[in-house]
């Protein structure tokens, strides 16, 4: 059985006429145990498909279910199998964080103790400040409080909807960590995020834009799809650089990726690229052949 | 039953937790109570009044000093001709002028019958009502006293309109009025609130995806602000006796009882709005505009609802608010007992089976 199975999701906002379309038609599988990423920028529809999926809101058209349950007619069963945790903080903050939890382990009809091992190790790093308000803790201190609520009554899914965002590298490496350890324990996860470097970490993902699904597949086989060459182009006037670049007949797409500009080509036109920038940047420039990385590949996808 | 009891719990702990609102809560009946029975109130006390004896007899004379010792009055003594009480009154020094005719004794003695002027400075109609009310209750009183004393065979009366209030003590109007008002403010606004505040939070997002029933959630956001209520009953009726001195002459349970049920229609009212508004300045606006004021202008409290226009009558039926009014009137100061007021409380029931059900009924179990 499929532990998430969406088939063809359209959601629109607002009147007929002047509707906005966040999903147009989704359809992916999570595999029971699996760790998918759905990957996207802001306003792609990250956040409606999660809710269309929590049985938050009704889709305008297509089904979906949930551990074999149609998130229309069997709500109240997903309700009592997943746990959720939305994008924005959802916790009390004038409540303590052990009050916090043991407000979620109670609503969910379970308690601290039952399920202590599955949070042990998210819990152990917030515990020593148990009695602060929710309110008063740092940002990742916050997502792992609200971690360990979404997992406290042992949900079978658990979707996390943007939990990185806001949250600076060192804890969201400690994050991902977090949930592939839970992965071990049985739980498959559906995780969003508009981090693209994010999606080498997940079993699989799904890349979504405008509501329309890109790709699906395994990290290392969207690299491996790769087709063309990458190189990285620098210079002292590194904007001037990206329009020249942006202007090229042999450059598919330019963008700013770190110290570099990354420019995407069908085929290894290197020498005719050099000898163009050249003329602009005669001493400063340099160039570097690069591995295509996954944000490379989105970046190509999204074109 | 677990869920329901933590969820209790943590709802006083948000009131509990945010002090100043819970001073609010605990300290506007209080304030209020005492703004209006000391402040805003429309007793005329200590008004000075010109008293102008042509008679100047025994009778006279005692009339004069009942309304001295009444603590309305102060008789300025230094007017002795109608022009001087001209003067008086344009410069605004005395309020009132009782006259005496030079016949006055005589016609009493005689002819059983005399008269009085009262002429009162009307530039703020009011007061001159109340305080010709007052100087025509005493005199009238003393004429009762004296009719009775020689045995004469008739009596005269006049219809005061000051029953059960003879005093016309402004506190027997107010008390039920800042009940009802306290009740309404704390018990619909603030569940609206709470409830919309929430959604507003996201954590109704987590809430909802639960196994927890939203009608769970719906009435475990209702008890904390029932338990505050009856303490705010508590203190209004506390301060009206001890403060006041307001007695309450009918059971105090009833009252109590009645008073817990209007604050179940108002928590009935407060889920309902909670279930259409989006954000907690829309409840608050809602309840503020749709409520408030209803209640101050139309349940009786501060205009008399008989002498309202038909369409405006017809619309005070709906504001519970009346309904509360009369009864507490009925209760605490007529001193009668349920079958004075069945009507009523029949009227009160069915608005809180009403909202609630169209509050439970209208309560999203998804977000849109």
């Amino acid at each position: 059985m499929l532990a998430v199975k969406a088939d063809n999701l359209v959601k629109n906002y607002g009147k007929k006429a002047s509707a906005v379309k966040a999903l147009k038609g989704i359809s992916f599988e999570v595999q029971p145990g699996e760790l998918f990423g759905i990957i996207g920028p802001d306003g792609s529809g990250k956040t409606s498909l999660f809710r269309i999926l929590t049985t938050l809101l009704l889709a305008d058209e297509g089904t979906a279910s949930v551990d074999g349950f149609d998130v229309v007619k069997d709500f109240k069963q997903i309700r009592e199998r997943v746990g959720y945790m939305p994008g924005k903080f959802s916790l009390y903050p004038d409540l303590s964080v052990a009050e916090n939890l043991e407000f979620f382990a109670t609503i969910f009809d379970t308690s601290i103790e039952e399920n202590y091992d599955l949070i042990r190790d998210i819990y152990v790093q917030i515990e020593p400040f148990r009695d602060r308000k929710a309110g008063k803790l740092s940002g990742g201190m916050k997502q792992k409080l609200a971690l360990s609520c979404a997992l406290i009554h042992r949900p079978s899914v658990l979707f996390l909807d943007e939990p990185t965002t806001g949250v600076d590298s060192v804890s969201r490496k400690e994050f991902w960590a977090m949930l592939k350890t839970l992965q071990t324990k049985g739980i498959s996860i559906l995780v969003s995020t508009p981090y693209m470097d994010e999606a080498a970490q997940c079993d699989k993902v799904a890349l979504l834009q405008d509501g329309n699904v890109l790709t699906i597949n395994t990290p290392a086989e969207i690299v491996k799809n790769f087709d063309g060459k990458i190189y990285g182009f620098r210079a002292a006037n590194m904007l001037h650089l990206l329009n020249e670049l942006k202007g090229l007949n042999e450059v598919q797409s330019a963008y700013p990726s770190g110290i570099y500009h990354n420019a995407v080509m069908a085929e290894d036109r290197l020498p005719s690229v050099l000898s163009k920038l050249k003329m602009d940047h005669p001493l400063d420039l340099e160039q570097v052949e690069l591995t295509p990385t996954i944000e490379d590949c989105f970046m190509a996808l999204m074109k | 039953m677990n869920q329901f009891l933590i969820f209790i719990k943590k709802e006083f702990l948000h009131i509990w937790r945010d002090k100043r609102t819970l001073f609010i809560l605990l300290g506007m009946p209080i304030v209020q109570i005492i703004i209006f029975g000391f402040a805003l109130t429309n007793e005329v006390k200590n008004a000075r009044i010109a008293v102008l004896d042509f008679s100047k007899d025994p009778t006279t004379q005692s009339i004069i000093a009942e309304l001295e010792a009444s603590r309305y009055f102060e008789v300025e003594r230094t007017i002795s001709s109608y022009q001087q009480i001209e003067t008086a009154f344009k410069s605004g020094h005395i309020k009132l002028a009782v006259v005496f005719p030079g016949e006055f004794a005589q016609d009493m003695a005689h002819l059983n019958k005399a008269t009085v002027q009262l002429v009162a400075d009307a530039s703020d109609p009011n007061v001159a009502n109340t305080l010709t009310n007052y100087a025509s209750a005493i005199i009238m009183d003393y004429q009762q006293r004296i009719t009775d004393q020689r045995k004469l065979p008739y009596t005269i009366t006049t219809e005061m309109r000051m029953l059960y209030n003879p005093q016309l003590k402004g506190a027997f109007n107010f008390v039920p009025g800042v009940m009802a008002m306290v009740l309404l403010l704390v018990c619909t606004m603030m569940t609206a609130i709470t409830i919309v505040k929430e959604k507003e939070m996201g954590t109704m997002e987590i809430m909802l995806v639960s196994p927890m029933k939203p009608i769970l959630i719906v009435l475990a956001k209702a008890v904390p602000y029932l338990v505050l209520s009856i303490v705010n009953i508590s203190s209004i009726l506390l301060l009206s006796v001890y403060v006041l001195e307001m007695p309450i002459n009918g059971s105090l349970l009833l009252l109590v009882s009645v008073s817990i049920l209007f604050t179940l229609v108002s928590l009935s009212l407060g889920l309902l709005i909670s279930a259409g508004a989006g954000s907690q300045q829309t409840a608050m606006f809602i309840s503020l505009v749709a409520l408030f004021l209803p209640t101050v202008m139309l349940s009786g409290f501060m205009f008399p609802v008989e002498n309202m226009p038909l369409p405006l009558r017809m619309v005070s039926n709906i504001v519970p608010a009346k309904w509360y009014y009369s009864i507490v009137k009925a209760v605490m100061i007529k001193g009668l007992g349920f079958n004075a007021i069945w009507k009523e409380t029949l009227v009160l029931t069915g608005m809180m089976i009403v909202f609630l059900g169209l509050a439970i009924k209208k309560f999203k179990i998804r977000l849109a």
